[in-house]
């Protein structure tokens, strides 16, 4: 089902790249398969017994020899039980190994993650994200420890029975594999509508679980509006459709299995009536007739089990290649050549950016072009422009989450693509304007900002923001749970907090993406004054659609169309007639 | 275990009940199935006495026809099987698919029922795993009910066969049986424990790659790669752990449960030959017996799979009765407005409101794993009031705008007017009408609220702006028709981005539409709100994602409609508040001030610290700036 959408990785291409990827995947792998090939002889006891049984037991020349019959028995079971454990032994060593590489290959995505530049995780493709390191990996494990496993096992079954069955009897062993090969090479086919069934019911219930989240993620607005009525009917709709298809997915699996009932119950009748035939011709013993009953029976498992397991194969390739995919996606934001690696000289940060140019990668879109701008060491900055001007851009190019499509950012003289990482966003911390919260207390998410700092740290750095009183009205202090991404603050709580993680860091160079977007004007204005003591220093560049943050800042740059159109002090701009005149008279209509 | 095994049966038992026909159709069907593979193995064995062994052996005297007769009816009855097997598996599917759809209409409706109370003291994401995955877990039983059932008929008339044939064999056979139960309930009984710990540090792992993705922003800005691999890693290695031990034990179970029919059937060969050389039975009974133990081993494992998934029955059942059980209501009152057009008079009388405290999950008695997510053990304390004792006044047609602090309560008294939720204490009285008071779908009627934050449907524009009043059943002086839609937005002021999208009213918006800025999300919910043509307007600041000079227009557009509409408007910018004939000051849940705009400004500090806070912040800096440029001079 995944051939048409993509192509299927070469077969030695996959293991080689599962090998380097995880190479625990491959250790006593050799060893595992011989084992579990051995195992498999412990199938053929029951054919075998019967056979020898019949023939050599009970119709015995002179009776029959129940003495014979118990020590042939007695050997089988011994067999049985010896390849029970070795079975046991085959499943405990693969789960071991698959389990280990799987492990590392799950944090190997996880941190490949990290590495992709941030900007191309949107809410939907996030979702994708975390099943990479969560069900795609699961296909991979069911079928490694099951399918794989079964896969081995049927056929070294399969080709045993055929070689016992040639030994007994060839013309029985032809009507058998006459029956069973060409159920084999259908199966296949059959199975494609299966596919196709149950590909449909995964969209269909994509499409139940939105309309279901609409009634929980959008109750207000329903309530608000009494809206009931349109979600209801969407929800009627959609839990139907899925229910239909489901059933109709569950009739072509039935029938598929279906097919395999019949071609076993044509065997065992063929056998009697061929068998009988032969025997009655005397090509053929009574025990070694009835030991076809059995060993056609080792057939019907493996025929019935392998194209489940072959889809299961497909579902694990499918999941390998997304995760291989993933991890394979080159680093927009790369690491440094060793060679090429500089450190960052120590002290507030200058900003120079030289002739940058952005394109959104994959597109034509230019979002910033012609940039030149230089940020002296210790200055602040206020960036303002329109909605998707191209500021944001800008704050991301100079804390290099992104690199420009053409140019170069300096921070002190160094290419910002020759810093590492760590030490980069180390000493240059942005903070976004949906300021993050992890799952954990106020105080647990300001540590961040410095892993190892103190509660008493933590208490100095919301104190040096003037936000002791905001704390200190908090029901637990610096334990108060902010909840799942912070929604048990406010917005704006969540902005203060953000805020004391990125002060805590200690940066040479601090930006603000609207960082007091959602803050009350008193609080926000008491932040500024803050904040202007907190900087000095540092380098700082705040983007603000409040043009009161702009007042605060030695240089105003104004960006509007991707295009740097205006720099100079606020006083100056607002004298100046330009872009910032005009922005500055809105927002002055509106404040005075 | 047990306890888990009655109270799953029982909802077993309640789904059956409420798909009578369909459970009967695949109980039938497997009935078939469970008679047909016993009479294919009696069948074998007679076989083998009357045809077989005279035949290969010389000892009677047998016709080509009579082994091709043996050989149609082993045939008719494997065909009679296979219609069996297929109607046992095909309705099996269409019971347990019915029933998670049936269950999934009523906990949408639920959700559509439950007030919003409820709502916010309920995690999104919980509710709708329940809907999806917990209904799914339980009634993934089932799909294998049926089988198991049917295996019970097969083992029932195979034990009668065999003892036919020889009851001293027979009880040798059918001793695998129960050495197969106990095997499996053994399997169970240490697995259980082994998957649910599997399960949750699953849960464990996708949560943490989930919260560490949505966060890589803050994860890369600060620096925090190498300590969330590290969380990962920690995760991951439990999960790998906890699957190794679980393996263990699924690694034992197969082999076990396939050697057990293999030894049952060697020692009914061995026995069977001492009855064979005393006489007591023949080559036929031996084969009989033998084959059809072979036919057991496999659907006797049906037993093993719906003990597996009971446990996971209980725990869906558990969460989604919870729900279902719920007995919060909105309790609507019987009364209606008198009048239905003009603006809607509003007041309130000690209105106070406390925050519901956050639910926990109905399964929260598990053991506890190290590093539980914070949330999960947050002590229950009682939330301080968001709202206490305010009192209002707002004449009908007037303008009045609410200024607070972050925090201050604002957004709960929106929510609060046009009864998204009930107070705690006192009541909200629109047009001399207690809103409780009021009829189903009464408020929402006459009074329309835009939220802070806009909720997009995934639905066209036309549909997220009419949300269903276009609908035809919908009475004609209520329907909403295009031209409506585009006065609203044209009101908003999102006539122009609307028209320019490819598909107009038609574009799909929302998850899997065009993506829009917040502004125009904005300008969205303004219209949403605007075609209903609300008596009376709760705007809790929606228009902050708007530049200044489009709020102006939205706000100017709105007052010159002049269609008679009260507004209540939740702001801090002095052009907004320009626009009120009063404003209300709200600090920390109280109401500190109110009156007409200018006598609040003369007599309200702390209302001048927030309203001002701009504006004074610009003059002290070019005061600061004109002090430093003389002292320069």
């Amino acid at each position: 089902m995944s051939t048409a959408t993509s192509a299927p990785a070469p077969r030695g291409g996959v293991l080689g790249r599962a090998r380097e990827l995880a190479p625990e995947f491959a250790v006593g792998l050799g060893v595992t398969l011989a084992i579990a090939a051995a195992t498999t002889v412990g199938k053929l006891v029951v054919p075998v017994a019967v056979q020898q049984t019949i023939d050599t037991g009970v119709l015995a020349e002179g009776g029959p020899d129940v003495r014979r019959v118990v020590t042939v028995c007695a050997i089988a079971a011994v067999v049985v039980l010896m390849t029970t454990v070795t079975a046991w032994v085959v499943n405990v060593r693969l789960f071991r190994s698959t389990e280990a590489g799987l492990a590392s290959l799950r944090v190997r995505a996880f941190r490949h993650v990290h590495d992709l530049a941030v900007l191309t995780q949107s809410g939907e493709r996030r979702g994708a994200l975390v099943s990479r390191v969560t069900s795609d990996v699961d296909t991979i494990s069911t079928f490694l420890q099951t399918g794989m496993l079964v896969l081995v096992l049927s056929l070294g079954q399969v080709v045993l029975a055929t070689a016992v069955m040639f030994f007994y009897s060839w013309q029985l062993a032809l009507v058998v594999l006459g029956c069973f090969i060409p159920l084999v090479l259908i199966r296949n086919r059959l199975q494609r509508p299966v596919a196709k069934a149950y590909a449909l019911v995964r969209v269909r219930m994509g499409e139940m679980l939105g309309a279901i989240s609409e009634t929980v993620v959008g109750a207000d607005v329903i309530r608000a509006h009494a809206a009931s009525a349109r979600s209801w009917r969407a929800v009627d709709a959609a839990v139907e459709g899925h229910r239909k298809q489901a059933v109709k997915a569950q009739v072509a699996t039935a029938a598929t299995f279906s097919a395999g009932v019949v071609v076993s119950g044509l065997v065992v009748a063929l056998v009697i009536v061929v068998g009988t035939l032969l025997g009655i011709g005397g090509e053929l013993t009574l025990g070694r007739l009835l030991a076809f009953l059995f060993l056609a029976q080792l057939w019907v498992g493996p025929v019935q089990a392998t194209t489940e397991v072959l889809n299961e194969l497909q579902n694990a390739l499918a999941g390998w290649r997304r995760v291989v995919e993933l991890i394979d996606t080159p680093v927009v934001v790369p690491e440094p050549a060793g060679d090429r690696v500089q450190a960052l000289p120590a002290g507030p940060v200058d900003v120079r950016v030289e002739d940058v140019a952005y394109t959104y990668p994959g597109t034509e879109k230019v979002v910033l072009a012609d940039v030149a701008l230089h940020l002296p060491a210790g200055s602040r900055t206020a960036v303002v422009g329109e909605t998707g001007s191209g500021k944001t851009t800008l704050a991301r190019l100079v804390t290099r989450l992104v690199d420009p499509a053409h140019g170069r950012v300096l921070l002190n003289g160094v290419d910002a693509r020759d810093l590492p990482s760590r030490e980069l966003h180390r000493r240059v911390v942005a903070v976004p304007q949906e300021g993050f919260l992890f799952d954990a207390s106020v105080g647990a998410n300001v540590r961040r900002g410095r892993p190892g700092a103190t509660d008493d740290d933590v208490r100095g750095a919301f104190a040096e923001l003037g936000l002791t009183g905001w704390l200190d009205g908090l029901p637990e202090g610096l334990d108060t749970p902010v909840g799942q991404r912070g929604e048990r603050l406010s917005a704006g709580e969540r902005q203060l907090v953000a805020l004391a993680r990125a002060h805590l860091a200690d940066p040479d160079l601090l930006v603000l993406d609207e960082a007091t977007s959602s803050v009350d004007p008193a609080t926000e204005v008491r932040l500024q004054r803050a904040l202007e003591g907190v900087l000095s220093g540092r380098t700082s560049v705040a983007i603000a659609h409040r043009l009161s943050t702009a007042e605060a800042a030695d240089t105003v740059v104004v960006v509007d169309g991707g295009r740097v159109v205006e720099v100079g002090s606020a006083v100056e701009l607002a004298q100046a007639g330009g872009p910032y005149s005009r922005l500055h008279a809105a927002w002055t209509a509106q404040h005075a | 275990m047990s306890g888990t095994f009655l109270s799953g049966m029982r909802t077993m038992a309640r789904g059956a009940r409420e798909q009578p026909r369909l459970f009967g159709i695949a109980i039938a069907g497997s009935v078939v199935y469970g008679a047909g593979t016993a009479a294919s193995g009696y069948l074998v064995g007679r076989v083998t006495d009357r045809v077989i062994v005279p035949a290969v052996t010389g000892s009677g005297d047998v016709s080509t026809a009579d082994v091709w007769l043996a050989g149609s009816t082993l045939m008719a009855v494997t065909l009679v099987t296979v219609a069996g097997i297929l109607v046992r598996r095909v309705w099996a599917g269409a019971v347990a698919f019915t029933l998670q759809a049936g269950y999934r209409r009523r906990l949408a409706r639920r959700y559509l029922e439950l007030p919003l109370a409820w709502h916010h003291a309920h995690p999104a994401g919980r509710l709708l795993a329940t809907a999806g995955s917990d209904v799914e877990a339980t009634w993934q039983a089932m799909f294998v009910l049926p089988f198991a059932l049917g295996v019970v008929v097969l083992i029932a008339v195979a034990g009668v066969a065999m003892a036919a044939a020889d009851p001293v064999l027979a009880t040798v056979g059918l001793l695998v049986i129960p050495a197969l139960l106990l095997a499996n309930i053994v399997y169970q009984r240490r697995m259980s424990p082994r998957v649910t710990r599997v399960q949750q540090l699953r849960g464990e792992v996708s949560a943490t790659a989930h919260e560490s993705f949505e966060g890589a922003l803050v994860v890369k800005t600060l620096g925090l790669a190498d300590e969330e691999v590290e969380r990962f890693t920690v995760d991951a290695n439990r999960l790998r752990d906890a699957n190794v031990a679980a393996g263990r034990t699924r690694g034992a179970f197969e082999p076990v449960i396939e050697a057990l029919p293999a030894l049952g059937t060697l020692a009914v060969l061995s026995v069977g030959t001492a009855r064979a050389a005393g006489g007591a039975v023949g080559v036929g009974d031996l084969v009989q017996i033998a084959y059809l133990l072979g036919l057991l081993a496999f659907p006797v494992r049906a037993f093993g799979w719906v003990l597996s998934e009971l446990p996971r029955t209980v725990a869906g059942d558990t969460r989604v009765q919870a729900i279902l059980r719920e007995s919060a209501t909105t309790p609507w009152g019987e009364r209606s407005f008198d009048a239905t057009g003009g603006p809607v008079a509003v007041s309130t009388t000690g209105l106070g409101y406390r925050h519901p405290v956050p639910a926990t999950d109905p399964l929260d008695e598990r053991p506890e794993l190290p590093g539980q997510r914070a949330s999960a053990v947050a002590p229950q304390h009682d939330p301080a009031p968001a709202l206490a004792d305010v009192t209002l006044d707002v004449a009908a047609g007037s303008t009045v705008a609410v200024v607070g602090s972050t925090g201050s309560g604002k957004s709960t008294l929106a929510g609060l007017l046009v009864r998204l939720v009930d107070p705690t204490s006192g009541d909200v009285v629109l047009d001399g009408v207690d809103v409780r008071s009021l009829a189903d779908g009464e408020v929402a009627g006459a009074a329309a609220l835009v939220p802070q934050s806009t909720f997009v449907f995934d639905d066209t524009v036309r549909g997220n702006i009419a949300l269903g009043l276009d609908d035809a059943s919908v009475p004609a002086g209520r329907r909403v028709g295009d031209d409506d839609i585009w006065r609203a937005l044209r009101l908003a002021r999102a006539e122009d981005f609307v028209s320019a999208l490819p598909g107009g009213l038609d574009e799909l918006v929302g998850e899997r539409g065009s993506t829009l800025s917040g502004g125009q999300r904005q300008r969205l919910a303004l219209a949403r709100a605007l075609v209903r043509r609300p008596r009376l307007l709760v705007l809790d600041d929606a228009t902050s994602a708007l530049d200044p000079t489009v709020e102006r227009a939205v706000l100017d557009g709105l007052a010159e409609s002049g269609e008679g509409t009260t507004v209540v408007v939740v702001a801090y910018r002095p052009a907004t508040i320009a626009l009120a004939d009063e404003v209300v000051h709200l600090e920390r849940g109280r109401v500190v001030d109110r009156g007409p705009a200018a006598e609040v400004a003369a007599r309200d500090a702390g209302y001048r610290d927030l309203v001002t806070a701009y504006a004074r912040a610009a003059k002290d800096r070019a005061d600061g700036v004109t002090t430093n440029t003389a002292g320069m001079a």
